[in-house]
């Protein structure tokens, strides 16, 4: 009889406890922002897992990475397998830990880092934190970048259990949210993220002046692991400069980068200085006035990138291997699909029947 | 460590998992640690406030046991010998030596109670005066932090002092126990003042868990919770709208700030007071009750018998008894009743004993003349309403101004009275509240109300929702209280899957509505630079 | 007994003292009125009952109140 009454109350707790744990669980699923529309760039971090990892190429850095470079060019046209691991003002730190977190499964020949984020020496807005961070698995190297990033007022439990914060997203619920509570769609093309509209560059403003132009300790620091950790890997570390007009890029700037590349001896590609060599052409290939590359700057700049990466560090056209060729098939026809969606949604081309 | 923050959380975790799982004879030792692990955690500067005031209470209290224990000793041995006058002089000498005990400890505490609490606003004023006089030479202020809970935990160990010194209690002999009773973290932030008496009774036992006093605790913790993170905290915004600028927000805006004041203050206190009593119930201890349904008052008198009620007992037990039937005060009452009367010559006594515990009770809110004002107000109107008896009783026969209808406009107007009188807590200075009081009348801007303008006081439609239905949650609870007792009573005789719906229901309220973290914006992704 | 009864009946003529048992549960006696009764009380019956005797105890009815007034009477 007590055994029974024993048995009775276990049940009842299990039952309870699951019921309210998996209550939660579902919660959290449909609170969290998905970001399979409208703003986008929360789900590039998180794309990368599903891949078969076996790059060539890692690019790590913000949107000067994942809109200005095409990965799908790199291929086509040079065999290169690469990948754009770059989010939303991806600071550096949390660039080096991608970067880490992307060694736990494969050894690429190159990183590409963009320098642009040097000028930030701690995390400056929450939301940019949380697009980065969040679509990282589970790892030392995603809590390591989770405490380099957290502003004063984050809370480490809140990346735990996300739910935590996006608790009130409940009045903002969209039918997207339901629909991808269990899976996601793609949303970019190995990390990169295509616009095709045209917005010409004009009037660009030059910086304000600053009272220091040198970069921050903290950021230095993360420029140093990252040079150590490739080094120790063997991986080709090139620093870039991507050929935005906007935020301004100051000499003083370019001055530490130099010297700093000088002195390690890595590779450093200042695009801003490479127009006539890309071919950037500022009134056509930029969509929002010279901050980022269109699609037509981004395969310009990728036919660049793919030339020197084949002549200058050697890297092995992989068009022949059949494995390969097989997956990106697929992912040079969702390419090709959505840029004639963007064609015509940008009303550049005229629906057609094909 | 607030309530509300996910360390408090983690650390009652722990501390619950811990507190059944060690010898039991130990779980009050483990509670004395937390105590001070949480008190550590705080400010590790405050540890040597509470450290002193333990250990002097505690010694105090000692030796005036001691000197009690000792007297009764002597009389008994020296029954025979000692004449009835050479006994009460006996008598005398050792209470005066009490008395000394009692006394110095009390200075001393009360000493540096005001020497962090009210020290700098002493100076501002003598400041003030010493440029009122011309004077360009100005004190310094100081710069002492003002310990957690140094209110609190400095009148609960007075009032066991005084206790132990009228003989109502033994003293604790163990001062380590002594000094959970002072340290007792839960109610270390917001009291209540709990009476050693009261507390020793539970706080020291051994307690095994019980499935049923546990749960009890905890939908007492989450009802506290849901109080202060759905109401409290949500509203909050709306009323630092409101009194964070008296200039522009005049006239209909008050009264909108005064009620909004009024629910932030009832649901923050009481929500935080429902946490504190509901995790003692979770390890068996029982902490008094510090409210009865204040608002269900019918006069300010009786009101402050049901709000903060282990406040306001202290002051009566500790100040206005002994201050009101001291013998000078009784010296006091004859010459009135010869001078005045027999009526008014019994009252005046009493008016001016309640009017040194209303100051005293306005100065223990808070080192300002917002606070004292505050206080006196309350004097006033309870007074006033002591004055005016006879004229409503009179009023009532002739009306019969008897029944519910009555009752509910008795409530209403209390209500009403003590949001008034609330407005002192709310604004920066006493200038600005009588301002923002006197613009309520013959104010303009009451289309306010209905023309959208509430939706510009940093509380959305949503928030306007989710505390409506908080508050009709609170008054529904309230009235279920009144009517039938215990809330959790009738829960629990529900069928289980019916709790259990009621329970992760509140919990999920509190989790979704509740107002924390970073509230999550999708607007501030929109690019304007990157 | 009768001169208590009289005292208490006089501050609250609407009471029956005599059956009582709650006057400060209740809330029938608030502090004035037992600051008023003990100012009587020591008058009439040269008695000085102090702070430490004011417990609902000793004043929840006449009785418990008559025999505070013969205990303190006979110290």
């Amino acid at each position: 009889m007590r055994q029974k009454a024993w048995v009775r109350t276990f049940i009842k707790v299990s039952v309870s406890a699951a019921v309210a744990l998996g209550g939660l669980f579902l919660l959290q699923r449909l609170l969290v922002p998905k970001y399979v529309d409208g703003i986008v760039e929360g789900a590039f971090v998180a794309e990368y897992y599903g891949e078969e990892k076996d790059f060539d190429v890692i690019f790590v850095g913000d949107c000067e990475v994942y809109e200005n470079f095409s990965p799908i060019v790199l291929w086509q046209e040079f065999g290169i397998n690469s990948y754009i691991r770059g989010s939303a003002e991806q600071y550096i730190w949390q660039s080096y830990y991608l970067l880490e977190d992307t060694l736990r499964y494969e050894t690429p020949d190159v990183a590409v880092f963009n320098i642009q984020s040097l000028q930030f020496d701690k995390s400056q807005k929450e939301a940019y934190n949380r697009m980065s961070l969040e679509g990282m698995k589970w790892s030392p190297s995603k809590v390591n970048a989770i405490l380099a990033s957290m502003k004063p007022e984050e809370k480490f439990l809140d990346y735990v259990f996300p739910i935590l914060r996006y608790h009130s997203r409940w009045s903002e619920l969209t039918g997207s949210d339901v629909q991808y509570m269990f899976h996601t769609k793609k949303v970019s093309h190995n990390g990169y993220y295509m616009r095709v509209d045209v917005r010409p560059a004009e009037n660009v403003p030059t910086g304000r002046i600053l009272g220091d132009y040198s970069f921050g300790e903290n950021a230095w620091k993360y420029l140093d692991k990252m040079r150590e950790l490739c080094e120790e890997r063997g991986v080709r570390l090139i620093l870039i400069k991507a050929p935005s007009l906007y935020p301004y890029w100051y000499p003083e700037w370019e001055e530490q980068v130099e010297a700093y590349a000088e002195k390690y001896g890595l590779t450093y590609i200042n695009f801003l200085e490479l127009t006539e060599e890309t071919g950037i052409d500022y009134s056509t290939d930029t969509y929002d006035a010279g901050l980022h590359m269109n699609l037509s700057g981004a395969e310009k700049l990728a036919r660049y990138m793919g030339r020197f990466l084949q002549e200058e560090i050697g890297l092995a056209d992989r068009r022949g291997e059949a494995h390969l060729q097989e997956i990106w098939k697929d992912k040079i026809a969702d390419y090709e699909a959505e840029r004639e969606a963007q064609y015509v949604k940008y009303g550049m081309k005229e629906k057609t029947g094909e | 460590m607030l309530f509300t923050t996910y360390e408090f959380m983690g650390f009652m975790a722990v501390l619950l998992l811990a507190y059944y799982l060690v010898p039991k004879k130990c779980q009050w030792a483990l509670l004395l640690a937390a105590s001070y692990v949480f008190y550590f955690i705080a400010g590790a500067d405050y540890l040597i406030y509470i450290l002193v005031t333990t250990l002097t209470v505690y010694f105090a209290a000692c030796r005036i046991e001691r000197n009690a224990e000792r007297q009764a000793v002597y009389l008994k041995e020296h029954k025979a010998e000692l004449s009835k006058e050479e006994k009460k002089a006996y008598k005398e000498t050792q209470k005066r030596v009490r008395l000394r005990w009692l006394v110095g400890c009390l200075l001393l505490n009360l000493g540096i109670l005001a020497a962090v609490k009210y020290a700098n606003f002493f100076i501002s004023n003598v400041n003030g005066i010493l440029s009122a006089f011309g004077s360009r030479q100005q004190l310094s202020f100081f710069s002492l932090a003002l310990p957690m809970g140094i209110s609190f935990y400095t009148f609960q160990a007075i009032g066991y002092l005084i206790d132990v010194y009228r003989g109502t209690v033994s003293a604790e002999k163990n001062p380590f126990r002594f000094a959970l009773f002072v340290s007792f973290f839960p109610q270390l932030i917001q009291g209540p003042i709990s009476r050693f008496g009261d507390l020793s009774k539970t706080l020291f036992e051994k307690h095994r868990f019980d499935a049923k006093t546990f749960c009890y605790g905890l939908q007492r913790v989450l009802w506290g919770y849901f109080k202060k993170m759905v109401v409290a905290d949500r509203i909050l915004a709306g009323v630092r709208t409101i009194v964070g600028d008296a200039g522009a927000y005049e006239g209909a805006y008050v009264l909108v700030g005064m009620l909004f004041y009024t629910i932030e203050l009832y649901a923050d206190f009481t929500g935080g007071i429902d946490i504190t009593i509901g995790i003692a119930q979770t390890m068996g201890i029982t902490v008094q009750e510090n409210f009865n349904l204040p608002y269900f008052s019918k006069s300010l008198k009786e009101y402050w018998r049901r709000w903060h009620i282990s406040m306001c007992s202290w002051f009566r037990d500790y100040i206005f008894y002994p201050v009101s039937i001291s013998k000078p005060m009784q010296r006091f009452t004859k010459f009135s009743k010869k001078r005045f009367g027999e009526k008014v010559g019994r009252r005046l006594p009493m008016y001016v004993s309640s009017f040194t515990v209303w100051l005293a009770t306005g100065v223990w809110h808070g080192a300002s003349w917002n606070f004292i004002v505050w206080g006196l107000g309350n004097w006033a109107v309870l007074m006033a309403s002591e004055e005016l008896e006879p004229l409503y009783e009179r009023f009532h026969k002739r009306f019969g101004a008897r029944g519910r209808i009555y009752n509910v406009f008795q409530m209403g107007r209390t209500f009403l009275l003590v949001c008034c009188l609330n407005l002192f807590d709310c604004y920066a200075s006493i200038g600005e509240t009588f301002g923002a009081f006197a613009s309520m009348f013959g104010a303009s801007n009451w289309k306010v109300l209905w023309d959208g303008s509430l939706l510009g006081l940093g509380l959305s439609m949503l928030d306007y929702w989710i505390l409506g239905a908080g508050v009709l949650l609170m008054l529904v609870v309230s009235l279920l209280r009144r009517n039938g007792g215990s809330v959790r009573e009738r829960i629990g005789r529900q069928v289980y899957p019916l709790r259990f719906a009621i329970w992760y229901g509140l919990f999920l309220a509190v989790l979704l509505m509740g107002a924390y973290g970073i509230g999550y914006d999708a607007s501030q992704f929109i690019y304007n630079q990157f | 007994m009768e001169e208590l009864l009289e005292i208490l009946s006089d501050l609250h003529p609407e009471v029956d003292f005599e059956v009582e048992e709650h006057l400060i549960d209740d809330g029938i006696l608030d502090s004035l009125d037992i600051v008023n009764l003990i100012s009587e009380i020591s008058e009439e019956f040269d008695v000085s009952i102090t702070a430490k005797d004011i417990i609902p105890e000793n004043f929840n009815s006449a009785k418990a109140l008559y025999s505070l007034i013969q205990d303190l009477g006979e110290e």
